[in-house]
This record gives structure tokens, sequence and C-alpha cells, in this order.
């Protein structure tokens, strides 16, 4: 592409020196959104070790981290979807009712109809999209904004779920469904002892050293490929403790799951969810574009970004997302309940907000939204195990979201002031 | 020799990093029209800033003595209590509310806790008369042009007792006519007795209507001129403005123009938001291979819109006539079509249109050509880095790494930055709208040189511009826009300010 660069030899002599690549340097801009963005997974870990103190360690008791992530999985699966529309700058309201009536719809196929279960669920994941796609029609091309289209949805979506059902709880769930909610990967291998430890499963640890070790190799490839095209990294040392913290925090969690029941079938499917959606997110030209929507709507379209199909498509996965997420709860509870799912959207726009997204879009990361996720959901669970009310815990749960939007609008303005 | 009515003394006041006014000095005498001259940046809104309370006393330092006495602002509402009240570029109306409640908004006519509407459209027609502004008081803003809602605007500040009356670019975005209409109402509030500070670049205004002038540059005041007793002309206000020569602004450069690479016949658009209102009359241009072509026209004559709806459609609605890319006519339906057979277009606003503000270097500058970047839908970010890097140096883009947000850079290098994204989508034809609107003299020379090396590379380039110095100076051919008409077509050797003047103003016969 080099004949494309225009020959402007005269006046290139005069270029800034750059800070040499490899050096310790960050680039200023970068760094300080990093900074910004990083600040969450730093608050998290404060959350959780504040409470592990609380409770004398009850929080990361074998039994209880299985629990928060088999309680909270639908919320998070539903802040991925949500992530996304936010980063685009609209928002869905309606999650929480398409959670029922997905549910519902899964529950009446397999229970009432006798319908094979993976039929069962292509059909309602495609019944999702439509939901999705329903919506983003007149989000997209009728436009119509998105609070007013979503909240009709939250009405209508409720209302069809009331329908499927017949207004009363459809149940039991085959127990495929129910495993897949509630269930733990098999001990096929059977257990290792782990010293003072006790027991734990030798498949979920060896899944648990394979995710570790594609994790690190996967990094270094980045990391090398960068250096190839000369761009600077942070240095070797920073990246060594970088990987060697998130390996802990791995095993940790892997190794208190092997000594439980080993691995939910939940938290498998979350991590495919997570790492896909970051590489949609950051990798495709699609994520890009829900981005470049997100920051600037105008200059988007005038590049040529196809605005309403992205938008129209962002519709359709938060629809699929929200009747996985449908499927899961509804098995868990092994009941599909018309009143189910109520307040959702808020949990998972709640997340979406706490993981570093911006209120007027176009910033926002997929692991941001899981840790926002996560968040609320120690909060709850260290709440919950010291003992505290209802109201106790909403009160905390709302202050940390405002809190959060607050840092981050505060930041933007003294980075909007000193320029 | 009329006495002082504002005093600015030694102001300095620094952001973290750049000090925007460092020691300036400005004298107001009573009952004149001041005008301030300087360059995008040189500093003269954030002077207005202070002085107005935007930015409170304790925020810079150095002294503002208003009538005689030191004052110290602590916002807005305090320097218009004193009767300093200014006047933005961006026009602040409220578009639904009546022109009445407009002026009184912020300062009703109450009683007894209510508003006295008879009263309240009574006094707005009295303010609406002294300024010249013909229009029922209860007419809402947004149904009336921009230099009547101009007009409303002063009015506000007559109800306000004003004794102070700052403009900032008051006649920007008006036509011949209200701009005179404008200057006129300016004169006749001087003989009332109301000073007036105006900011302009229209240089001819300022000879027209100023009594003194004072130059800022690169946020320090350079000189104040008495405008009659200094015999002061438009290219001693250059000189002093750019503090160089008028001959070297603009990069000596031949073109080698080639064949025809765009062809637009008959090119008819219609208003988007009033039905029937042709916006674009039957336009017609050719562009050829390694020539810089530029489209003069005032504001309102349609050169945006000419453009927009070129690429792509992304303007105007009904819109009729035929476009020949290399003699072979093709159908433009959305702007990716455009791309795709090799258009670009640099939008007017960039902060607004152009850029990603939020988003780094690397990631605007192959905003427009991700394509290029991916393969099977997947973004290769280190081929990215590559190209933006590429583009960073070769356009002298002065930031630390592609990394910076773009929101942070001067306007010099945001342009730097949308212009790298359309050159690196590869396009034939390049269409850059007010490419150096807002961006200082010396980027705006890097800028031009960018076009000049961009037309020998062989692209056709189409500039648009509100200066006409800037079009005689780069452009090798120019055609002037007239309420959506091309009415001239002019070769550089014959092109005249004047006579490109005439083609802008020409009326349908």
């Amino acid at each position: 592409m080099s004949s494309v660069a225009p020959a402007t030899g005269g006046i290139t002599t005069n270029t800034a020196k750059v800070p040499g690549g490899g050096g310790p340097k960050v680039a200023n801009g970068r760094f300080t959104i990093n900074l910004r963005q990083s600040g969450i997974y730093i608050a998290f870990a404060v959350i959780v070790l504040g409470f592990a103190i609380a409770t004398d360690g009850k929080l990361l008791g074998f039994q209880n981290i299985s629990n928060i992530i088999i309680q909270n999985s639908y919320i998070l699966v539903l802040a991925i979807g949500m992530i996304l529309i936010i980063i685009a700058g609209h928002i869905d309201l309606s999650v929480g009712s398409v959670v029922a009536a997905t549910g519902g719809l899964a529950a009446v196929l397999m229970v009432n109809l006798d319908i094979p279960w993976p039929l069962a669920i292509l059909i309602t994941l495609v019944a999702g999209g439509v939901i999705g796609a329903w919506q983003g029609y007149w989000v997209a091309y009728f436009g119509i904004p998105a609070f007013i289209v979503t909240l009709a949805g939250m009405l209508l979506f409720r209302a069809v779920a009331m329908q499927v059902l017949g207004n009363q709880g459809v149940g039991p769930f085959p127990d495929q469904i129910r495993t897949l909610a509630n269930g733990f990967t098999p001990g096929t291998l059977g257990n290792v002892a782990l010293g003072p430890l006790g027991g734990a499963d030798i498949i979920t640890l060896l899944v648990g050293i394979l995710a570790c070790a594609g994790m690190v190799v996967m990094q270094l490839r980045t990391r090398q490929a960068r250096i190839g095209y000369k761009q600077s990294v942070e240095p070797f040392a920073m990246f060594v403790v970088r990987n060697v913290l998130a390996i802990v925090v791995i095993m940790t969690i892997v190794v208190q799951l092997a000594r439980f029941k080993n691995l939910p079938w939940v938290l498998v499917l979350l991590a495919v969810l997570v790492i896909g959606y970051t590489l949609v997110a950051n990798r495709t030209v699609f994520g890009r574009h829900v981005y470049a929507i997100g920051g600037n709507l105008q200059a988007a379209s005038l590049s040529g970004v196809k605005v309403k199909r992205v938008t129209f498509w962002l519709f359709v996965n938060m629809g699929v997302l929200a009747a996985v997420a449908g499927i899961i709860l509804s098995g868990r509870l092994n009941v599909a309940l018309p009143g189910a799912g109520q307040q959702f959207e808020l949990d998972a726009i709640a997340a979406a907000f706490i993981g570093g997204a911006a209120v007027q879009g176009g910033v926002g990361r997929i692991v941001g939204a899981i840790t926002g996720g996560l968040i609320m959901a120690v909060i709850n669970n260290g709440m919950s195990l010291l003992g505290a009310s209802p109201d106790q815990v909403m009160l905390a749960k709302g202050a940390v979201l405002l809190l959060a939007v607050a840092l981050d609008v505060w930041a933007k303005r003294r980075a909007g002031a000193s320029r | 020799m009329a006495d002082a009515l504002l005093q600015m003394r030694g102001i300095t006041k620094t952001f973290p990093g750049v000090k925007a006014l460092s020691d300036v000095n400005l004298t107001v005498k009573r009952g004149e029209i001041h005008a301030i001259c300087g360059e995008n940046g040189a500093g003269k809104s954030t002077l207005m800033k202070v002085l107005s309370g935007v930015y409170p006393h304790g925020t810079y330092t150095g002294e503002i003595v208003f009538d005689g006495q030191e004052c110290h602002f602590s916002d807005i509402r305090d320097s218009e209590k004193r009767g300093i009240v200014i006047i933005h570029q961006e026009l602040a109306l409220s578009p639904y509310l009546s022109i009445a409640e407009n002026i009184f908004l912020g300062n009703e006519v109450v009683h007894r806790g209510l508003i006295d509407w008879n009263k309240t459209n009574a006094q707005a027609a009295e303010l609406m008369r002294r300024v010249g502004l013909v229009e029922n008081p209860t007419t809402p803003a947004m149904e009336i042009g921009v230099g009547k809602q101009q007009l409303v605007e002063i009015a506000k500040a007559l109800s306000k007792e004003v004794r102070l009356l700052i403009l900032d670019e008051p006649t920007a975005a008006l036509n011949d006519e209200d701009s005179a209409h404008l200057l006129n109402l300016l004169r006749g509030l001087r003989e009332q007795g109301i000073t007036s500070v105006i900011i302009s670049h229209k240089l001819n205004e300022i000879e027209a209507i100023a009594d003194s002038l004072t130059i800022i540059r690169d946020g320090r005041t350079i000189e104040t001129l008495d405008m009659k007793a200094d015999n002061v002309t438009e290219d001693r206000i250059i000189s002093g403005m750019v503090g160089r020569d008028l001959e070297h602004r603009y990069p000596p450069h031949e073109s080698t123009v080639g064949a025809e690479v765009l062809r637009i016949e008959n090119w008819t658009v219609h208003s988007p938001t009033q039905q029937g209102r042709k916006i674009i009359d039957n336009a017609n241009l050719t562009l050829r291979r390694g020539e810089i072509v530029g489209l003069a026209g005032l504001m309102g004559a349609g050169r945006t819109e000419l453009a927009m709806s070129v690429f792509g459609r992304a303007y105007g609605v009904d819109i009729s006539g035929r476009i020949f890319k290399n003699g072979k006519e093709i159908r433009l339906r959305n702007v990716g079509d455009a791309i795709r057979h090799g258009l670009a277009y640099a939008t007017e606003d960039r902060k607004r249109y152009g850029l990603n503000l939020i988003e780094d270097i690397q990631r605007n500058v192959s905003g427009a050509s991700l394509e290029k970047l991916a393969s099977g839908g997947w973004v290769n970010e280190n081929k990215e880095f590559e190209v933006a890097e590429r583009y960073r140096k070769d356009l002298n883009v002065k930031a630390p790494s592609v990394a910076s947000v773009t929101g942070t850079l001067s306007g010099g290098n945001q342009q730097k930055v949308v212009l790298a994204k359309w050159i690196y989508s590869d396009p034939d034809v390049l269409i850059l709208d007010e490419p150096t609107r807002g961006i200082d003299v010396g980027a705006k020379y890097e800028i031009y040189t960018i076009i000049n090396a961009l037309a020998d590379q062989g692209k056709a380039i189409l500039v648009i511009s509100s200066e006409l110095p800037e079009l005689l100076g780069i452009c090798d051919r120019i055609y002037a826009l007239s309420a959506g008409r091309v009415t001239g077509e002019v070769p550089r050797a014959e092109a005249t300010p004047e006579r490109l003047m005439q083609f802008m103003t020409k009326v349908k016969e």
C-alpha cells in the first residue's frame, strides 16, 4: 500500500521523536484509559478480599464459589449482550421479559409438546433471535429510540410469557437441561489427592491447566507479533506478573471447584461466550463498527459503516442471549414461570455500567461487564453471608452503581478540563 | 478622547500544559466598536471567557477593570449583572420557545410569581423594533432564519441593559444581507451609547465597522490599532495576525492534469426537511486526474449538500442526475458504494462528522477501510498499527503515538487524522470540505502540502472552502455555487476574488 501514502518528504523532516519502542513508557492516551478501565478490576479485588475477610473465608469456600457462578450465570449472559448494545449507544429494557418468554417457550416445547431437548433449544434460540429482530427493526430501521421500543417490549414479551405458559408454571424439565443449568462436569478420570486440600477432580484440574496454558500461549503470540511490528509492549516483568496473577486467580477457583463437584456446566458455557464475544468485539469488523457507531454515529455512517444493519444485528444477538439465559434460568428452577426474570434488565444494565461502559456509548468491554456483574454478585452473596437484610443489599448495590458511573463522569470531566 | 470602559491588564490563563493567554492587555473605550482579530486558537475566545466569568476569578492572573471598578466575576450571571453580555458563535436559543420567551429566558417578566405574558410580548416587540426584527413575538425561534435568530440574541442582550456587548463571530453563519443589517444595527447601538467588542474573521467587516482593533497572536497581544488614525488595511491586519508574509501562505505547486475521472451531470437534490425545495439545482461538474478543483460559495449555497449528496446520498431526498466515473455511469446508493467506487469525503465539521473522538488515532485511520485490514471479518491489528503509524509519520501528526485519543489532539492534527483515514481508503476522488477550518497557519500549510502531494499522485481533488484566498492559492480551477446552482467555472489564471464573488452572489435571472 505504500503507493497510497503521499510523498510529503518536505514536511516530514520535523516529525516529533517517538519514545523508543520496547521501553516501559506507555503512550499517554492508552495508559490513562487503561487506568480508568483497570480501576474496576482493582475494585473487584478489594471487594472480594474485604468480604473474604469479613466472612472468615466463607466467601471463597468451594461450595460458595460454585453457588455464586451458578446463581448469577444468566445475568452474566445477559450482560454480554447488554454491553454491546450500550457500547452502540442504545439500551435494552426488555431482556427480563424476553427471558421469561423464551424460558416459557422452552418449557412448553419440552414439557407439554415433548419435543426432543436439542431441537427445543434450537427453536427457543431462534425465537429469541426473532424477538430481537422485532426490536432491532423498530430501533434501527424505523428510528424509534431503543428506550421506548424495549420499554414496550418489556410489556409485550411479559404478555407473551403469560400467554405461552397459560399464566402458570410449567415443569419439570428434562435432566439434560437441568444438568446444563445446575449440574457439573462428570469426574470420569477420578480424583487426585492434593495434600491437605483433600481430593480434587482430575478433569477439572486439567481443564484449568489447559486454560491457563492457552491463555499464556495466546498472550505470548500476541506479544511477539506486536514486537515483530515494532509496536511498544509492556515490559516483560510486568507481562510475567500479570500472567502469574491471572493463573493464581484461575487456579484458585478451579481447585476449589475441583474439590467440590467439578466444573459447573454454565461456567464452561460462560467461558466460551466471554472468549468468543471478546474476540468479536475487539478483533472483528463487526465489533469495530459497534464501537465506531457508539463513538460517533455520524462519523461512522459517513465512513461507510452500515449503521442500521449493525444495530439490527445487535438486538438480534441480545434476543438470542436472552433466550440462552431463559433456558438456563428455567432449567435451574426446574420450572418456567410467567413472572420469571423480573428486573434482570436492571441487573444486566448495572453490570455493564459498573464494568466501565460510558453513558454516551462508544466505550466498554465484555470482561468489564462480567466483572461488573460479579461485583454485584459478590456484594449480594457476601452481604447475605453476613446476615444483611435485602434492603441493605439493595442499598449497597445502588450505591455502587451510582459511585461507579460518577467516577467515570468525573474522570471524563477532568480529562476534558485539562485540554 | 473617550475614557476606557473596560481594561483587562496582564491577563494570563494557563491550562494544564498550555499557556492559552500570556500577559494579554485589552482596553475598550466607552462607546466604540472594538474588534479583536487573531487566528483560530490565538486565544480570543479564552479571553472573552475570562472576561465574562466562564473562567472565574482566581483561575487566571491579571486584573479586569470595568467602568473604573475592579471586577471579580465568579460566573456569567455576575458579569451580566454588570452589563457585560456575550453572544456566542453557536446561538443559544431554545428552538421550541417563542421569540419573546427566548428574549426573557432566565429574566422573565413576572407579576406575583406568574409570568405576565402581555407585558412580556409587548416588551419583546419593543426590543425587536430596536434591533429591526420584523416578526411576531410569539413565533417559535426555530421558524426564523439564522440571521433573525442572531437579532433575537441581541434583543435578549438589550433586555439585560447591556453596556458592553461581545459578539463572537456574529456574521460567520449569515448571508451578506443579514450581515449588513447586523453591522448597521451595531452602528445604531453605538449611537445609543452601547459599547461592542466584535470578534471576527471577516476583515472587510472589521474595516467597515470597527473604531479600533486589537490583534492577538499565540495568546499574546500583538498590537492595538486605531482604525482611522493608523489607516489600517486588510493586509495590515493579516500580517499582524499571521506574523508572516501573505505570499508564503500557500506552497507553490504545478499540477499535471490528466483525463476526466468524475463527471456529475444534471445533479438535482431536494431538501429533506422542506418539501419541494431544491437545494442543488441541475449542477454539472467535472474532476480530472491530478487536478485540484475548488468549490466556492457563500453560506447556504449548497456546497456541503452537493458533496454529501454525491457521496452515496448522505444528504438530501429525491435526488436526480447522473455520475460518471472514468466515463462509465455509476450508481452510488449509499456511502459504502461511494467508497467502493473510489470516492472519499472529508467532512466540514471533523468533530461532529469526521472523527470518533474517544478512540485513538489507529482506529480512526482504519475507520473507513477496515475491510482492507481484515480477512474473513477478523481485523489484523498489527497491520492496522503499521498503517496508522506510517500515516502518523508521513502526515506529521503531532502525537506521541497512534494510541493517542483523537479528542486530545489539536485541530490541525485531527484534520491530518481525517485525511489519513481517507487517503488510506485509496480513493481516486477526494472531496475535502473546509479542510483547514479552525486550524492554525502552520498546520494549514502542511495540509496544503498534503493536498498537493495527493494531486501529484493522480488523485482528483475537490476542495470546498469559505476562504476565497485559500481557493485562489491552491486550486487549478474553481467552480462557483450560488443558491444550489453552478454559476461559474474559472481557471486559476483568470480567477480573482471579485470575479468569484460575482458568480457566488449571482441570482437566478
